[in-house]
C-alpha cells in the first residue's frame, strides 16, 4: 500500500477515524517511516488519541495532542506544535480530523500548508452501520459536508463499517455494496477496508487492513 | 446489511426519543451529552419537528412544562449542574402532574465539577431534586440498547403516571458505542383529555397549573400523588440479577459501576468467591423487594458507585441493615477499576471467614 507524507482521516464522527489513524501510525512506523500523529479532534470530551500514549510511545510515534485532552478542561484547543506536521517534511504525519463538518473545521488553519506542499491523502472512514451515514447518499452528505469546513478534498474512502466489538465478516462483508456505492457517488476510489483483527482475515476481501483495538473500561467478558 | 446501528449511548437516546413519538425537544448544551442536542438538532427539521437550544437550562424546562401541558411527548436534556438548574421547573411539572421526558448524563461534581462520568446525582434523582414532597421515575441504563429501550419506556411511564421520568446515566454511558436495535417500539396511547388544548368553546375548560390557595386542597392532592406513587413502587420496580442463586456476596450497583462489576464478578468467582449482584434499573422506584429478599440469603452486601455512596442508603433501608453493607467506590469523575472491585470483594469474603 502506497502513502503520502501527510494522511489525513476524517468523515463522520463515531465512524472508528481514531483507532484506524493510531493503526495506520503504527503500520508506518513498521514500515520503517519516521512517524507523528495529530489528534485534532475539538469535540470528544472521551476516547482520544491521547487513550493510546503509552502504545505510541512504545513503538516511537510522535502524539501531539490538546494538552486538555482528557482532562476536565472542556477547551476546544490545539496545540502550537500541530503546525510542525504540515510545515515539515522530515516525518510521516497521521492528521485525526474531528468529526463531521464541526470536526473538520479545525482543519482549515493546516489547509494551506498541505495543499501547498500536495503530498496528501485525505481519507473519508465510512461505517455504514452508523445511522446518520446508513446509506452512501447519507455519506456523501456527510463528505461534501466536511470538504466545505476543511478546504481540502477527499481522495479515497475507508471502508470501515462496523458494530463495534459484535461485529463479524458476514457485516463487514454485507457493506462493501455501500461502500461501493459511495465510490461510484464520489468517484473516489476506495483505499482499504478495516475490520477489528479478531474476525480477520476474512474471505474474499483482499483490501483488508486489520486493526488491533484497544479494550475499553466498560466492555464486559461475561 | 444487519437491522442493528452502532450508535453512541446520547444518540440512541435521541434516536428512541423521535421513534416514541417526541417532536419537541429544548436544550442547552453541556458536555458530556450535547450529541442528544446535536442529534436532535439535525433530525428534527427534517420531520417536522421542533428543536430549540433555549437561552438557559430554566428556559428549557419551562419550555418542556408548556409543551406537555398542550398534550404533546416532549423532553430534554443536560448533565448534573444543568439538572440542577432545571429542579425548579422539574418540580413544577410534577405539581401540575405532568409527563415529561428529562435526561441527566452525569458528570463529577459537586459545583461546576468536571466532564467525567459521575453517579453522584444519585440523590438528586431519587428523592426528588427540586423543592416539594414529590419523585420522578428514575431509570439507569447499563448498555447503548438500554440506553435506547428505556426511553421508550420512560416516554410510556411518564405519560401512564403523568409525572416526570428520568434518564439517569453517566458520562461514559452517554459517549461509548455500542450496536443497537431501534424500530420495534409502538408507541402506546394515553388519554390526554387533560390537555390545555383550546375549549372550541365546547368543554370546560382544562386547567393545568402547580399552585393552590387553598392548603386542604393541596394536601389531599399530595396524598392523591403518593397513593398513586404506592401504585408505581409496588408495579414498576426493576432489577437484573447476575449469578444470585448461590451467591454470599451481593454488589449492588447499577450503570457503568454495574459494567464494570460483572468483570470483577467473573474473576471472584475463579477464585471460588460466591458472588452476584443485583443491578437496579429503575433507581426510583428501588427494587426494595429484591434487596429483601436477598438480605435472606446473602451474609454481606458492596455497594459499587461512582460517588461518595449514595445507593448505599437505599441498600441499607431495603435489607433493614440485616447485613453488613460496605461501598467500593470513586468519585469527581473517576470510575473503579476491575481489579479495585475484585479486592474489595475479597476483602469482604476475609470477612466472612473470620
Amino acid at each position: 500500500m502506497e502513502s503520502k507524507r501527510v494522511t489525513l482521516f476524517a468523515g463522520h464522527y463515531g465512524s472508528g477515524k481514531t483507532n484506524i489513524a493510531v493503526n495506520y501510525a503504527l503500520w508506518l512506523k513498521k514500515s520503517g517511516k519516521p512517524t507523528a500523529i495529530a489528534d485534532l479532534d475539538i469535540v470528544n470530551p472521551y476516547f482520544r488519541t491521547k487513550d493510546s500514549k503509552k502504545l505510541l510511545d512504545e513503538n516511537g510515534i510522535e502524539l501531539i495532542a490538546s494538552a486538555f485532552a482528557n482532562t476536565n478542561v472542556d477547551f476546544p484547543a490545539l496545540p502550537a506544535e500541530t503546525y510542525s506536521l504540515v510545515m515539515r517534511d522530515d516525518v510521516y504525519a497521521v492528521i485525526d480530523v474531528g468529526g463531521d463538518d464541526r470536526g473538520a473545521l479545525a482543519l482549515g488553519r493546516y489547509t494551506p500548508f498541505i495543499l501547498a506542499e500536495n503530498n496528501y491523502e485525505m481519507l473519508f472512514v465510512a461505517n455504514g452501520y452508523r445511522p446518520l451515514t446508513r446509506t452512501a447518499e447519507e455519506a456523501l452528505e456527510v463528505m461534501r459536508e466536511i470538504e466545505a469546513a476543511g478546504g481540502i478534498p477527499f481522495t479515497a474512502i475507508v471502508n470501515n463499517s462496523n458494530l463495534g466489538r459484535e461485529t463479524t465478516a458476514e457485516d463487514l462483508l454485507a457493506s462493501r455494496a455501500f461502500a461501493e456505492r459511495l465510490s461510484v457517488l464520489s468517484g473516489l476510489p476506495i483505499k482499504f477496508t478495516s475490520a477489528d483483527e479478531r474476525i480477520c482475515p476474512i474471505g474474499g476481501v483482499e483490501d483488508l487492513f486489520p486493526l488491533s483495538l484497544a479494550e475499553r473500561y466498560y466492555d464486559v467478558n461475561d | 446489511m444487519s437491522d442493528k446501528v452502532l450508535m453512541k449511548g446520547n444518540e440512541a437516546i435521541a434516536e428512541a426519543a423521535i421513534q416514541a413519538g417526541c417532536r419537541h425537544y429544548f436544550g442547552y448544551p453541556i458536555t458530556p451529552q450535547t450529541e442528544i442536542a446535536a442529534y436532535m438538532a439535525k433530525r428534527m427539521p427534517k420531520i417536522g419537528g421542533t428543536f430549540l437550544q433555549a437561552e438557559s437550562e430554566v428556559a428549557a424546562i419551562n419550555m418542556v412544562y408548556g409543551t406537555s401541558s398542550a398534550g404533546f411527548r416532549v423532553m430534554t436534556s443536560s448533565s448534573s449542574p444543568g439538572i440542577s438548574l432545571k429542579s425548579e421547573g422539574i418540580s413544577y411539572i410534577a405539581g401540575a402532574d405532568l409527563p415529561a421526558f428529562i435526561v441527566n448524563v452525569q458528570r463529577g461534581g459537586p459545583g461546576l465539577g468536571g466532564i467525567q462520568p459521575s453517579q453522584s446525582d444519585y440523590f438528586q434523582a431519587t428523592r426528588g431534586g427540586g423543592h416539594g414532597d414529590y419523585h420522578v421515575i428514575a431509570l439507569a441504563p447499563a448498555s447503548v440498547q438500554e440506553m435506547a429501550d428505556l426511553t421508550f419506556k420512560g416516554f410510556d411511564l411518564a405519560d401512564e403516571y403523568r409525572m416526570p421520568a428520568m434518564i439517569l446515566a453517566d458520562g461514559t454511558m452517554g459517549q461509548m458505542m455500542e450496536p443497537v436495535t431501534l424500530g420495534n417500539y409502538v408507541p402506546k396511547q394515553f388519554d390526554k383529555s387533560w390537555a390545555v388544548t383550546g375549549t372550541k368553546m365546547q368543554r370546560k375548560h382544562n386547567i393545568v397549573n402547580s399552585l393552590y390557595l387553598n392548603p386542604e386542597e393541596l394536601e389531599r392532592i399530595n396524598f392523591e400523588r403518593f397513593e398513586r406513587y404506592k401504585v408505581i413502587e409496588e408495579k414498576e420496580a426493576m432489577a437484573e440479577e447476575y449469578l444470585m442463586e448461590d451467591a454470599e456476596i451481593c454488589i449492588a450497583a447499577f450503570g457503568i459501576a454495574a459494567r464494570v462489576s460483572k468483570n470483577a464478578i467473573v474473576a471472584a468467582r475463579a477464585q471460588g468467591i460466591k458472588v452476584g449482584m443485583i443491578r437496579p434499573i429503575t433507581l426510583w422506584p428501588f427494587p426494595k423487594k429484591i434487596f429483601a429478599a436477598a438480605a435472606d440469603k446473602c451474609r454481606a452486601f458492596l455497594s459499587v458507585e461512582l460517588s461518595m455512596g449514595q445507593m448505599i442508603e437505599d441498600v441499607e433501608l431495603a435489607t433493614k441493615c440485616r447485613r453488613p453493607v460496605t461501598l467500593c467506590n470513586r468519585a469527581g469523575g473517576m470510575i473503579p477499576s476491575p481489579e479495585q472491585v475484585l479486592a474489595a470483594i475479597q476483602s469482604v469474603a476475609g470477612g466472612l471467614k473470620k
